[in-house]
């Protein structure tokens, strides 16, 4: 199993007293697969996304990647392990805005000391990239912005991505097209992903789902 | 309404503390420095004013001899005879035991009561003033100089100028040994109406007009401007401060802004409210400013009194007065600046679309269009400064060169440090190296301003720190040379003297007179000496120019050696022939370095003085005599001739008085320069916390890559370390040009001599390591700010719920 989560809990402290977001949760995704983890509004799924990928830590419980349980890790192992074990695509994109899209793209790869320059240019061209190569983030649209994201955290060959709703920002048909895109590169990287989506329709196109409701699998 | 409107456009202060005391505290800056530079000026010009009024009576008209003479007794009688209602004045310098004054020897009978500024009227004084004895009217700090130095009778006066007394005319006459020479006649504003013609009855007089400018306030015009020029510099600096920080300000409320407009707050409602807004913080910025501004000047005002005794000799009290002209420009200044700083802004928003989106980012993004503008202008402006480096004359062209070179090198910097950036951009192979300085490049806008503050501060420090170096390094050398003898003796009388130079034959190598008169040459009042046939002038005496056998014609009379300044200043050469008072001249033979000096001197050999002015204090001498005898010899002079120990000094005492003399006229040139770093370090601070609130979302990315928080900060600390070298290696080249305009066009203009340029590496070591301490501190709020931010907050980059 490639990713497992056994009794994760995590509570926040807010002005209005403590919020527990997560409460036990277990749960296991297998490499090379794809799951969309759905709930409403303050189920906790960014925050288990989060967890996962080493952003952020659980008050207890752990999260086993690949056999290594990643709730220990201090700053400097969980930054290793974002750098090197996982890529984050977001809603929001978050490319880097003083970098252009080559530079973008191939950032997360070369950190991770793996870039691979024939892999890179087919994503680039799977993509459509070619032409924007030389642009600015504040100078591409927003489903080509997440397109140079995808490139990016692909880029580096993750065992695991994760994507926080990364069609949230577009619309339908441009969020298909990029989700399309996304889930059959993918595959063919051979990585597994957890992807958290608010839509029943898009959780259908992966290979499975989980229902998260009051920061607790249902 | 418009209380509502306040109410939510004020409460953005209540949640950005920092940013609002950022504001305050930076106008506050800008307008003390300002405000504390003209209030220096106002009293010293003050001063002038009074001291020519007091002692010149440059409020009458005067009569004086057209070739520098002074005016004899019967041409004074004739011009009363014939009904002139003059007065005579005799003036001139004159020693008192340690202390030397200005003497201006008046009559009270005659003066009329607009000349007489000092009052002698009660019958006391005026009995005590033209008695035998003498009594002098000098100021209370005169008084404590001369206490124990005279014998004459002391009358306080609070109108006296410093450094100055006022006597009776016979009593001048005698001290000055003038014989009946008058130097000047006041002229009454009531006269007969059939007076003679004044060339038919003194050819030769000349009248100079009343209201003529003082002559100290004229040679201390330049020094004045360079304080003005440093208070502005400060000033601007202060402002882009104020401009970053009310463009933040604006660009932050740019919803809250929008908000109220929907809510139906007119245009001219939110642009009313925003004005009064800004005049309040003008207001209260303004008068803190003129508050530390007064306070500032109060602390440099002693240094600069210094400056100008020393430089000019121009007497500047040490205490200041407040005076409402600079208090209320000082203000003025503060407003105005602040509604320039907030004109953009201002503008942006009264052409702010209804629907327009918070951008918090764009008032610091420079757009392509005005960063070629600027380049263009940077470039010009280089340009200009190097045509009129070379073609322009005149302290105006030497001030427009320094502006245009500050200005058009502060213009180029963002072009050459974004150049600077770019290429290490494209020279790194690590990403994170590459990330670096891509992120260091987009920072660059909003950093920008400040870092031109900080050019233009950093340049200013190694411009006039060269420039004093320079001079000090010159000086030095040229006192060295200058003052060769190994002691130097004053007598206190004739006899005295007489006695000295008998006791000295004996005991040292040489005795060389160091006789002086003054009088008029040229148009202007200086100081004629006379020097010994000896080998101390030969070998060590620092001439600029002169012919072969220069010190043989002084011996024999025939030739004159000139000052820089005079040279300069008149235009004269050698082989010219120069009049001098007495109705004689002589041929000009050679050129000396003066340094210090403000006014022209003239160097005859020493029979020569004594022959046409037989009149002349006998008092001074240089002794040469083996260095090891000189503590002996000291000792003997001041045991059996119980001399002062003031009037017996070795020339190793003379050179550190000369020394403390010349730091101290250059303290305040320091306390300024430190006084504009303080202020460009604070500009750099105030932007970076600014940028430091909107940096989250370009860190976060980075961070979710794998890059520890603790790295974060470490390529902050290295972004700023790494711009403040950039600049501060930009500012030297800049630095050193300031210098050479300083050096070869400014002190010309201004003080009349020129300085070989020398530079001081290690001087930019200890600049480079305060621009380091300085770099570290304005970071570090900044970066405590990014080391508190915990992953929460980073998350909240990525999510927008849990």
């Amino acid at each position: 199993m490639l990713l497992s989560l056994r009794n994760v809990s995590k509570t926040y402290a807010t002005p209005e007293g403590k919020i527990e977001v997560l409460k036990g949760i277990d749960f296991d995704l297998p490499a090379a697969q794809s799951v969309a983890l759905t709930g409403e509004s303050g189920s906790g799924k960014s925050t288990l996304l989060h967890l996962v990928a080493g952003l952020d830590q659980p008050d207890s419980g752990q999260i086993l990647v690949a056999g290594r349980d990643i709730a220990g890790l201090g700053d400097r192992g969980r930054a290793a392990y974002r750098r090197s074990d996982v890529g984050l695509i977001f809603q929001q994109f978050n490319l880097i805005p003083s970098l252009d899209v080559a530079a973008n793209i191939s950032f997360h790869a070369r950190l991770a000391g793996r870039q691979d320059t024939t892999w890179e240019t087919q994503l680039i061209e799977t993509l459509g990239l070619t032409s924007l190569m030389r642009r600015y983030p504040e100078q591409l649209s927003g489903g080509q912005q997440q397109r140079v994201a995808i490139a990016r955290t692909l880029a580096a060959r993750p065992a695991l991505v994760l994507a926080d709703e990364p069609t949230g920002n577009l619309d339908e048909t441009t969020g298909d097209t990029v989700l399309g895109l996304m889930l059959s590169l993918t595959k063919s990287s051979g990585a597994a992903l957890l992807m958290v989506t608010h839509s029943p329709r898009l959780a259908l196109m992966l290979d499975g789902s989980v229902l998260l409701r009051s920061g607790r699998i249902a | 309404m418009y209380w509502a409107a306040a109410t939510a456009l004020l409460s953005h202060w209540r949640r950005h503390p920092v940013q609002l005391a950022t504001l305050l505290l930076g106008l506050a800056l800008a307008t003390a420095l300002w405000s504390g530079v003209q209030a220096i000026n106002a009293e010293a010009r003050a001063s002038y004013g009074r001291a020519a009024s007091v002692l010149d009576q440059n409020r009458l008209a005067q009569l004086v001899e057209r070739d520098g003479d002074l005016i004899s007794a019967d041409r004074y009688a004739l011009l009363r005879r014939d009904g002139w209602n003059v007065s005579p004045v005799i003036e001139g310098d004159v020693r008192f035991g340690r202390e030397r004054i200005r003497l201006i020897g008046i009559d009270p009978l005659t003066m009329p009561p607009e000349g007489q500024s000092v009052e002698t009227a009660e019958a006391q004084d005026l009995f005590d003033f033209l008695s035998p004895s003498g009594l002098l009217i000098v100021s209370p700090a005169t008084a404590e100089r001369l206490e124990g130095q005279t014998a004459m009778k002391l009358k306080i006066s609070g109108q006296m100028p410093d450094g100055a007394a006022f006597a009776d005319i016979s009593i001048a006459d005698r001290l000055l040994a003038r014989n009946g020479g008058l130097s000047r006649l006041v002229v009454a504003p009531e006269q007969a109406l059939d007076l003679g013609r004044l060339d038919q009855l003194a050819p030769g007089l000349t009248v100079r007009q009343a209201g003529d400018r003082p002559d100290v306030a004229q040679l201390t015009d330049s020094f004045h401007l360079n304080l003005t020029a440093f208070g502005f510099l400060a000033f601007a600096v202060g402002l882009f401060i104020v401009y970053a920080a009310i463009g933040l300000a604006f660009e932050q409320r740019r919803s809250t802004l929008r908000t109220l407009r929907a809510l139906g707050l007119s245009l001219s409602a939110v642009t009313v409210t925003l004005m009064v807004e800004i005049l309040v913080l003008a207001l209260v910025a303004g008068l803190t400013g003129v508050v530390i501004g007064y306070g500032m000047a109060s602390l440099l005002l002693p240094g600069v009194a210094a400056t100008l005794r020393g430089l000019y000799g121009a007497d500047v009290p040490g205490t200041l007065s407040l005076r409402p002209e600079w208090w209320a420009t000082g203000l003025g200044m503060a407003i105005a600046g602040t509604m320039i700083s907030s004109a953009q802004s201002l503008w942006r928003v009264r052409n702010m679309p209804l629907l327009a989106t918070a951008q918090p980012r764009a008032w610091a993004r420079a757009s392509a269009r005005s960063a070629r503008f600027q380049l263009v202008a940077g470039l010009l402006l280089i340009a200009v400064a190097l045509t009129l480096s070379f073609t322009g004359k005149g302290l105006a062209a030497g001030f427009g060169v320094l502006a245009c070179l500050l200005l058009g090198a502060a213009l180029l910097l963002p072009a050459i440090l974004s150049g600077f950036l770019s290429i290490m951009q494209g020279r790194s192979s690590h990403p994170l190296a590459a990330w670096f300085w891509a992120d260091t490049r987009q920072q660059l806008p909003g950093l920008s301003l400040a870092l031109m503050a900080l050019l233009l501060a950093l340049a200013a420090n190694v411009g006039v720190g060269t420039m004093v170096s320079s001079f000090r390094l010159t000086f030095v050398g040229w006192l060295d040379q200058r003052l060769a003898a190994e002691l130097y003796v004053t007598a206190r009388d004739e006899d005295e003297a007489s006695r000295l130079r008998i006791w000295l034959m004996d005991r040292a190598t040489t005795v060389l007179p160091i006789w002086n008169v003054e009088g008029e040459v040229l148009g202007e009042t200086l100081q004629i000496y006379g020097v010994a046939n000896d080998p101390t002038y030969r070998d060590h005496w620092p001439l600029l120019r002169g012919e072969k056998d220069v010190w043989d014609q002084i011996a024999t009379g025939r030739g004159a050696l000139v000052n820089e300044q005079l040279w300069r200043k008149k235009g004269v050469e050698i082989g010219d022939q120069l009049p001098l008072p007495g109705g004689w001249s002589v041929s000009i033979v050679g050129i000396y370095s003066d340094y210090g000096n403000p006014k022209g001197q003239v160097i005859i050999g020493i029979d020569k003085l004594a022959e046409h002015y037989p009149d002349v204090s006998r008092l001074r001498y240089g002794i040469r005599a083996s260095p090891k005898a000189v503590p002996a010899l000291k000792e003997q002079l001041t045991g059996e001739f119980r001399l002062p120990s003031e009037n017996v000094v070795d020339q190793a005492s003379l050179k550190q008085q000369s020394r403390g003399v010349f730091e101290q006229t250059f303290a305040v040139t320091g306390a300024l320069n430190i006084f504009t770093l303080a202020v460009a370090g604070f500009a750099m601070f105030a932007s970076l916390l600014t940028l430091s609130g909107i940096r989250l979302p370009q860190l976060a990315p980075v961070w979710s890559m794998g890059v520890t928080r603790r790295d974060l900060v470490a390529f902050e600390i290295a972004r700023t370390l790494a711009l403040w070298l950039a600049t501060f290696i930009a500012a030297l080249p800049v630095g050193l040009a300031l210098a050479w305009v300083l050096l070869s066009i400014v002190n010309v203009e201004a003080f009349g001599w020129r300085l070989p340029m020398h530079v001081f590496p290690a001087d930019w070591l200890q600049l480079g390591l305060v621009a380091l301490a300085a770099a570290g501190l304005s970071i570090l709020i900044p970066l405590r700010r990014l080391m508190a931010v915990g992953p929460s907050e980073l998350l909240r980059t990525f999510a927008n719920e849990r």
